[in-house]
């Protein structure tokens, strides 16, 4: 065999894929299964690899010495870049030589899919697989370590390697090459610049050589820490941020199980060595690397496995035993400088981490952060942003777009909302924050009424309610059973989204099994509400302050806000606020649009009684129209006025009933009609009629409705027998009327507060509105002026 | 929209400053420097002490020919200075507000990072980020 003359790179790469092969730790000779795996594993034809192996020699010797497994991988390298087999080749033409990018072998020879059949499945791995320039990094030589492990490891790497070209993962086989592999294998290069590397690989070869130089350099520095190689798959796997951390979190873990607990465990991990690691790798490794690749998901590298997260919550436990608790800043600062990260990397972490910036580490705050460290440490790059899997569940990045979008759109302070959506309440001083937080509440379309943090913290949790229940007086003491009455009540209004949201924290606060269980319902479900955290982060303010939350956004319409308003003004009964906020409040405006309503009676001739007559006349489909507090409201009314002011009918009565019917009608279309302003003037009216009772009615309306009534009456006969039916009803309903007329005192009251807030809302909106609108206008005149000044020359 | 920000800190050292990079980054820094004493004078004026936003926001330090700046000072008598470019469309005061506000929130996530030390230069991406965002959009 003529001398091989080997690059640096190619020396080092070799040499490690020698030890390698080595399983008889031989250093001498390459077994021979291994080697043809390796071989397999180059991807050329079965052919070229019987004239590869011809002709570095082996099939003379009967085997791979070192020599013969180094000419055979360049020959690999020569095949692979497409020039023909010659032994001559191998020294001669030189130039073609230099360029020869090192041999690609695409299964196992590679940390990163000998992490991917241990992770992942094979239909991901194998299609990531064959990214180019995969092969790249040698496997480092405490490999021949590993083989020392004995049949287990010697066997399932070569399972391992075949792996990769089979569609099915052999799951039992992987599962101990993965922990074996991941101390002594670490990535070289952050999954970012993996990509790159890839990127590089698959354009010219001169690339390929340095970047294994780089990836080599990189790769051992690495090689201390030992952890996370297998990380290295799921990077590979997956052209996105790192994979799952689960074979390096489990050494990590094995570490610390046999290291004392009190020893911080990133400190552990460099410093472990390797053999003792290797060995509790191997054997923990195993059902946890099963349990790894079931759940483990190849589409969101980020994620944390359950091991990890056990691992982390227990971490979490020696910092802070209460697991709804918080860890402080300067605690968690410790803990992670323990990781020896540089403090620039540390300080990333935490913001990325600290999701609601408050200076502290709630349990999911605190496994992102130690998830970032970990993978860090094994060389990947930290993320620009939060990745989802790793978001505290608090909100939605959906959110928390959405949030400051509304926020854009209102125009309100931008600042809390669009910097970060996540501004946390406990901002320096609460008087700053607090402006900020109405007005970003009153951006969201949160019509949450009661203020919510949006950590999971259950401390927040209950220092919120506790503070909600002393406003709202009727709780019982329990923090957390507080808040289900509420909320199921409103549970009672019309679905909308933010109503899921305030349903679903309901839930979430009286599923009390478990920190992490509240919090993740609640903050997933608050996540779907598409309210900011700033608003719902209001939490140390109790109710007294402004009901922001009766946001308006400018996709609600008015009347939803007022509806949900009424439904979320403390102390209602919800039951009957559905229907009280639209019915209650104009009363004198339904007697006007009763005028019409005869009208519309009449053309709707033997349209059924009662409700039938409602839902027919009144322009708009209010679906809480058949109202019967309000029938027994105006029953009284009609029991009331008929003596003493209508002429006696029978049919006054029936009158009675329509015009109330007709009244009920009224407000509520009116509600959806008339502006603010109506309602507020109505609910005046009906403030008035409501306090004095069924028994005098203002004249204003008893005029228009004896007007409206005058006008029915003719029109009495054709509906009287059809409203014979509708009277049992209302009739039935006439003990309630008193109930009904304290509601709508109450009702009339809060929505006269809601109109006002709305009221201030929408003035604010309409500054912003003309401020914008005179940006705009200063801006087309700049570009008038500018046209102007073009004019001239345009004419040439 | 604004040309320089910067981030000065109570001992009147700058903790972060940064400028649209095709102008000359000296100038600015020098007019960032002049108005700390416009700034000491009006925080000096202001004799209450309540923590009010109003007060934070100094508003208009002064305007030259070619730029206005903007000043504003946190209870912890941290100080920020925007400078913004005349010949824009005068930016009106709410979206300077609406500025400094948005600094002042990142700004605190910086401070509440226990990574960082108070005193350090600002190294925060995040920060970065967000003052990218509101600087001028220069080629």
């Amino acid at each position: 065999m003529e001398s091989l003359t080997l690059t640096d790179v190619e020396q080092k790469y070799y040499s490690e894929l020698f030890v390698y092969c080595d399983t008889d730790n031989t250093k001498k000779v390459a077994s021979n299964g291994r080697v043809l795996d390796l071989f397999r594993a180059a991807q050329l034809p079965s052919e070229v690899v019987v004239q590869i192996t011809e002709l570095c020699g082996a099939t003379r010797l009967g085997h791979f010495g070192r020599s013969q497994f180094y000419i055979a991988l360049k020959l690999i390298a020569i095949a692979q870049s497409g020039l023909p087999l010659r032994v001559e080749s191998l020294n001669s033409g030189e130039s073609e030589l230099k360029d020869l990018p090192l041999p690609r072998f695409v299964v196992g020879k590679n940390e990163a899919e000998a992490r991917h059949a241990a992770l992942y499945q094979d239909a991901d791995s194998q299609g990531l697989y064959p990214a180019p320039g995969a092969a790249l990094i040698p496997r480092p030589p405490g490999r021949g370590h590993q083989n020392k492990k004995g049949p287990p490891s010697s066997t399932s790497l070569p399972a391992h390697e075949v792996i990769q070209p089979l569609a099915p993962s052999i799951e039992a086989q992987p599962e101990p090459t993965s922990p074996v592999i991941s101390p002594h294998q670490s990535p070289p290069t952050s999954p970012h610049s993996w990509r790159k590397h890839k990127r590089a690989h698959s354009g010219g070869n001169a690339d390929r050589q340095q970047v294994v130089a780089a990836t080599g350099a990189v790769w051992t520095q690495f090689r201390e820490p030992q952890t996370g190689p297998v990380t290295g798959d799921g990077m590979w796997s997956s052209h996105s941020p790192p994979p799952p951390l689960p074979p390096s979190q489990e050494s990590w873990v094995s570490f610390t199980a046999d290291t004392p607990p009190s020893s911080t465990l990133p400190a552990m991990h460099p410093s472990s060595v390797q053999e003792s690691t290797t060995i509790r790798t191997v054997a923990s490794a195993t059902t946890t690397n099963e349990i790894q690749r079931q759940c483990s998901n190849y589409d969101d590298p980020w994620k944390i496995t359950d091991e990890q997260r056990q691992y982390y919550i227990n971490q979490f436990k020696t910092i802070q035993p209460d697991l709804t608790g918080l860890i402080p800043g300067s605690a968690a600062k410790e803990f992670f400088t323990k990781s020896k990260l540089p403090i620039l990397e540390l300080s990333h972490i935490w913001e990325l981490s600290d999701f609601d910036k408050d200076g502290a580490l709630t349990l999911d705050e605190f496994c992102a952060a130690f998830h970032l460290v970990v993978a860090r440490k094994n060389g990947y790059d930290l993320p620009e942003k939060l990745p989802e899997s790793l978001m505290p569940k608090l909100i939605d990045l959906d959110d928390s777009a959405e949030g400051p979008e509304a926020a854009a759109e209102v125009g309100y302070s931008a600042s809390p909302v669009e910097v970060t959506p996540n501004k946390s309440p406990s901002m320096p001083s609460l008087n700053q924050a607090w402006p900020e937080m109405n007005q970003s509440n009153e951006d969201t379309a949160i019509v949450h009424p009661v203020p919510i943090r949006m950590t999971p913290s259950k401390i927040h949790m209950q220092e919120m309610e506790l503070k909600r229940t002393g406003s709202d007086h009727n709780h019982p003491t329990s923090p957390l059973l507080a808040k289900p009455p509420e909320l199921s009540e409103e549970t009672k209004l019309p679905p909308t989204m933010k109503f899921v949201a305030a349903t679903a924290v309901g839930d979430g606060y009286s599923s009390s099994d478990s920190s992490t269980s509240d919090q993740e319902p609640i903050t997933r479900q608050r996540s779907q509400s598409g309210a900011s955290p700033e608003a719902l982060k209001v939490v140390a303010p109790p109710p007294p302050p402004p009901r922001p939350q009766q946001s308006h956004s400018r996709s609600s319409s008015l009347d939803m806000n007022r509806t949900f308003a009424a439904t979320s003004a403390p102390g209602q009964p919800q039951t009957s606020a559905i229907a009280f906020p639209p019915a209650v409040p104009p009363r004198p405006l339904p007697t006007q649009t009763s005028v019409p309503l005869p009208g519309h009676r009449v053309e709707a001739e033997g349209v059924p009684a009662g409700g039938a007559v409602l839902t027919t006349t009144s322009p708009q489909q209010i679906p809480q129209q058949p109202n019967f507090a309000d029938f027994s409201q105006f029953q009284a009314y009609a029991a009331s006025e008929q003596p003493s002011s209508l002429p006696e009918m029978d049919k006054h009565s029936e009158a009675g009933q329509v015009d109330k019917i007709s009244e009920g009608a009224g407000p509520l279309r009116t509600v959806k009609s008339d502006g603010p302003a109506d309602e507020r003037t109505s609910a005046t009216v009906n403030s008035a009629k409501g306090s004095s009772g069924p028994l005098a009615p203002p004249p204003k309306p008893v005029r228009r409705r004896l007007k409206s009534e005058d006008e029915l009456r003719p029109e009495d006969e054709q509906l009287g027998p059809q409203k014979a039916g509708a009277m049992p009803a209302p009739l039935t309903t006439q003990p309630s009327v008193p109930r009904s007329v304290g509601k709508d005192k109450k009702a009339i009251q809060a929505s006269i507060r809601r109109n006002k807030e709305t009221n201030t809302v929408l003035a604010r909106l309409n500054s912003e509105l003309q401020q914008q609108l005179k940006d705009l206008l200063e801006e087309r005149i700049s570009l008038e002026v500018q046209l102007e000044q073009l004019r001239p020359f345009s004419h040439l | 929209m604004a040309v320089c920000i910067a981030v000065i800190a109570k001992e009147n050292y700058p903790l972060y400053i940064r400028s649209v990079p095709s102008q000359n980054e000296l100038k600015f820094h020098y007019t960032v420097h002049t108005s700390l004493d416009v700034v000491e004078e009006k925080v000096s004026a202001v004799g209450k002490s309540l923590a009010d936003q109003r007060e934070l926001y100094l508003g208009l330090l002064y305007p030259t020919e070619d730029y206005k700046v903007y000043g504003y000072v946190t209870n912890s008598k941290v100080k920020f200075v925007i400078v913004v470019d005349s010949s824009n469309t005068s930016l009106r005061d709410n979206e300077i507000r609406s500025m400094f506000r948005k600094l002042h929130n990142s700004f605190t996530d910086v401070m509440c990072n226990p990574f960082y030390n108070p005193g350090d230069p600002i190294l925060s991406k995040a920060f970065n980020g967000i003052v990218s965002g509101m600087m001028v959009q220069t080629s």
